[in-house]
């Protein structure tokens, strides 16, 4: 039996925690549960952020967490609640897919999601290295979720979703990116939330409702 | 000196046109703001030729021939571009289909737009870069929404989320470079980001972390570049924007995005010493090529219609990368040049010939000649340029791509011959009626822009008689950069 320290085994427990959410996503719903989610799965990431920060003594991912925090945990959410409000959307449709066939796809993922980690993970000296393909697995799960949505605000929150994946492999593989890329980030996908807030109201606008099968004329006509 | 005024005119031009963007001489500060940021490149350029090499703000930009050229046309069109805005804004306001305040998020936005792709292009921190991809369609995207019809909302819609998605898998691919990066380069790890640090050591990074790299990062730019199949957004955002924007987008975004996958393609071709990188980026470029010339046969919309054949350049200048070689790449980087120049005046004619007919139908534009012989005549020559005709300067980059297939891909040859003839027909049989034929135009209440037009054909022209030996020289250092087979 390897020995994993407490600090370590904690971060792995916080990986898990995410992929968990990132399938509770999956099969939900509820436009507001997802956006709980949503926080929780960031809120996990700052926590596991400041684990790793803890343990390795690297000083920036503490300004990595404090973003997180900020901006994954609590500005996005409630931006997303107050949208969800003023736009009075709680529940998405019945997905592409119905939920038992999507979670079994979703497994067969997260397989292919650690055979992809496998030679990054080898070569790794970090030691969050165990977790890149949970954070790989986040991310393709996000991608699946905006594939199968019908509504615009979930396909966002896929989008988001994805975002935290990306920071969570960044931080397991290298313990995150330099802080001007890691800023330049968190700016982009916050000018990105507000571009979308107005993008909604415009779209709420013209039909009348943020489901997606309006958006569905422009196709190449046979 | 000249770097800060190049990223800092469009800068303060954004600010400034924030402000007053909806003020009746706003189409010229925006036209004049982006006269100074031609002006800057220009010398920067000049510098560039006699000193060589810069490295600028430790180590954040870099200039080398590659980029700086892009960033010449890249500046020159966004000028020209501004200056057919002038009366084809005016038009639209009078047409009543803007208000001021969208007047004053357009200006502001264009400025923006040119700001985030001269960073992506002078950066030397592919984190940065990615940085200014993403921030290049963020600010595109409430443009294409500008008109606020369903039809342009489900393309701004489109085009964020599908650029949004692709741009995320890049973000994935440059996280693994740095993460290959870090092992040998070492530092602190800020310089494991820098594009000149990982080029020296591109030979020591682990292939196979960098293939799976090279994968993400592909498709990820691939999807800005508008490469079959991730090309789904491009028509929909070109048709339904305001032409200035169809212009950029076309003539410049998508060099930009091309120019990222390139500088990566540069490393992982380094490290892996294989032929991987240039297959996919040949195989991508072919499927393009072929369905866009095929696509391009159902097209109704005038803009559609050049949207798809930009999709096609793209393919074709892909396809050139990927062959790689001192050859193929300056064929690659002029036509880069040609295409950009000539695709931006035929929306210049195209936006005007549509306002004139009231429509971007084609069956409904018809006989441009009789009504305004400079814009007739500048839609025929400019697709008769994008289709290759000599002695246009597409037909020169055409050539020499072509030749070089049959020596080094001689497969390739007959698939690319026959697309460029079926996408020949197709523009060609689409534009000689809306040019000649009975007339419906009407006149417009302000007198268009076209002498952009003329002076881009004119250049497209002159560089497919002749390539100006300094020109020529900085393609050929630009394409040995480059490298490959």
């Amino acid at each position: 039996m390897v020995h994993v320290p407490l600090l370590l085994q904690l971060v792995n427990t916080c990986a898990a925690g995410l992929l968990l959410l990132s399938f509770a996503m999956l099969s939900q719903r509820r436009v507001v549960t997802l956006v709980y989610l949503l926080a929780t799965q960031g809120a996990l990431l700052c926590l596991a952020t400041l684990l790793l920060a803890w343990r390795t003594h690297q000083h920036h991912l503490y300004i990595s967490a404090a973003l997180t925090l900020g901006l994954k945990v609590m500005f996005l959410p409630w931006l997303l609640h107050r949208l969800i409000r003023r736009l009075d959307v709680y529940w998405d449709t019945e997905p592409l897919l119905n939920t038992s066939v999507t979670m079994l796809l979703g497994l067969v993922i997260v397989v292919f999601a650690f055979g992809l980690a496998q030679p990054i993970a080898a070569l790794s000296s970090t030691a969050a290295r165990s977790t890149i393909g949970i954070a790989i697995a986040v991310i393709l799960l996000a991608f699946m979720m905006m594939i199968t949505r019908r509504k615009a605000m979930s396909q966002v929150i896929g989008f988001l979703s994805m975002e935290n994946g990306l920071f969570f492999g960044a931080m397991s593989a290298t313990y995150g990116m330099p802080m001007v890329v890691e800023l330049g980030v968190a700016l982009d996908v916050l000018v990105a939330m507000l571009v979308l807030g107005v993008f909604f109201f415009q779209i709420r606008e013209q039909f009348d409702s943020l489901d997606l099968h309006h958006l569905e004329s422009l196709k190449e006509k046979p | 000196m000249e770097f800060l005024l190049l990223l800092g005119t469009p800068v303060a031009g954004a600010l400034l046109l924030g402000v007053f963007g909806a003020r009746r001489w706003a189409p010229e500060l925006n036209a004049l703001f982006s006269l100074v940021t031609f002006a800057a490149a220009c010398a920067l350029t000049v510098r560039i030729v006699a000193h060589g090499n810069v490295l600028v703000a430790h180590e954040q930009f870099f200039i080398d021939p590659f980029n700086v050229f892009l960033v010449t046309l890249t500046a020159f069109v966004g000028f020209t571009t501004a200056l057919f805005s002038r009366p084809y804004m005016r038009v639209e306001m009078t047409h009543g289909r803007l208000s001021p305040g969208r007047l004053r998020l357009y200006h502001a936005m264009y400025q923006l737009f040119t700001f985030t792709m001269l960073l992506a292009l002078t950066t030397n921190n592919i984190g940065l870069l990615w940085v200014a991809m993403e921030g290049a369609t963020l600010s595109t995207v409430l443009l294409v929404t500008l008109y606020r019809t369903p039809a342009s909302l489900e393309a701004g819609w489109k085009y964020f989320i599908l650029c949004g998605v692709g741009i995320a898998q890049a973000l994935f691919g440059t996280i693994l470079i740095y993460f290959a990066a870090e092992k040998v380069v070492g530092g602190e790890g800020v310089t494991a980001l820098l594009w000149t640090h990982l080029d020296a050591v591109k030979t020591l990074l682990e292939p196979r972390v960098m293939s799976i790299a090279f994968v993400f990062l592909l498709v990820g730019y691939g999807t800005k570049v508008g490469l079959a199949p991730l090309h789904n957004w491009l028509p929909d955002a070109h048709a339904e924007g305001p032409t200035p924007i169809s212009a950029v987008l076309s003539g410049l975004l998508l060099n930009v995005a091309l120019y990222a996958v390139v500088r990566c393609k540069v490393l992982v071709e380094g490290s892996l010493g294989s032929q991987l990188p240039s297959t996919m980026l040949m195989g991508f470029g072919l499927v393009s090529v072929v369905l866009a010339a095929l696509f391009l046969w159902r097209q109704r919309d005038i803009k559609r219609l050049f949207a798809y054949s930009s999709v096609e350049h793209m393919g074709i200048i892909t396809f050139a990368f990927g062959m790689g070689g001192p050859v193929a790449n300056f064929a690659a980087l002029l036509h880069m040049t040609v295409h950009s120049l000539t695709k931006s005046a035929i929306f210049f004619t195209v936006g005007h010939a549509a306002q004139k007919a009231g429509s971007q139908l084609m069956d409904q534009i018809r006989g441009l000649i009789t009504l305004s012989p400079t814009i007739g005549w500048g839609l025929m020559l400019g697709s008769l340029a994008i289709v290759g005709m000599p002695p246009f300067g597409v037909f020169a980059a055409e050539f020499l791509i072509l030749t070089t297939a049959m020596k080094q891909q001689p497969w390739a040859t007959p698939i690319l011959l026959l697309a460029l003839g079926v996408a020949f027909a197709a523009v060609f049989g689409r534009v000689q009626p809306m040019v000649f034929g009975e007339t419906t135009a009407k006149r417009l209440p302000h007198p268009p822009a076209l002498l952009p037009v003329f002076v881009h054909l004119a250049i497209v022209l002159m560089l497919g008689l002749f390539v100006p030996p300094y020109l020529a020289g900085w393609y050929r250092q630009a394409a040995i950069m480059i490298g490959g087979h």
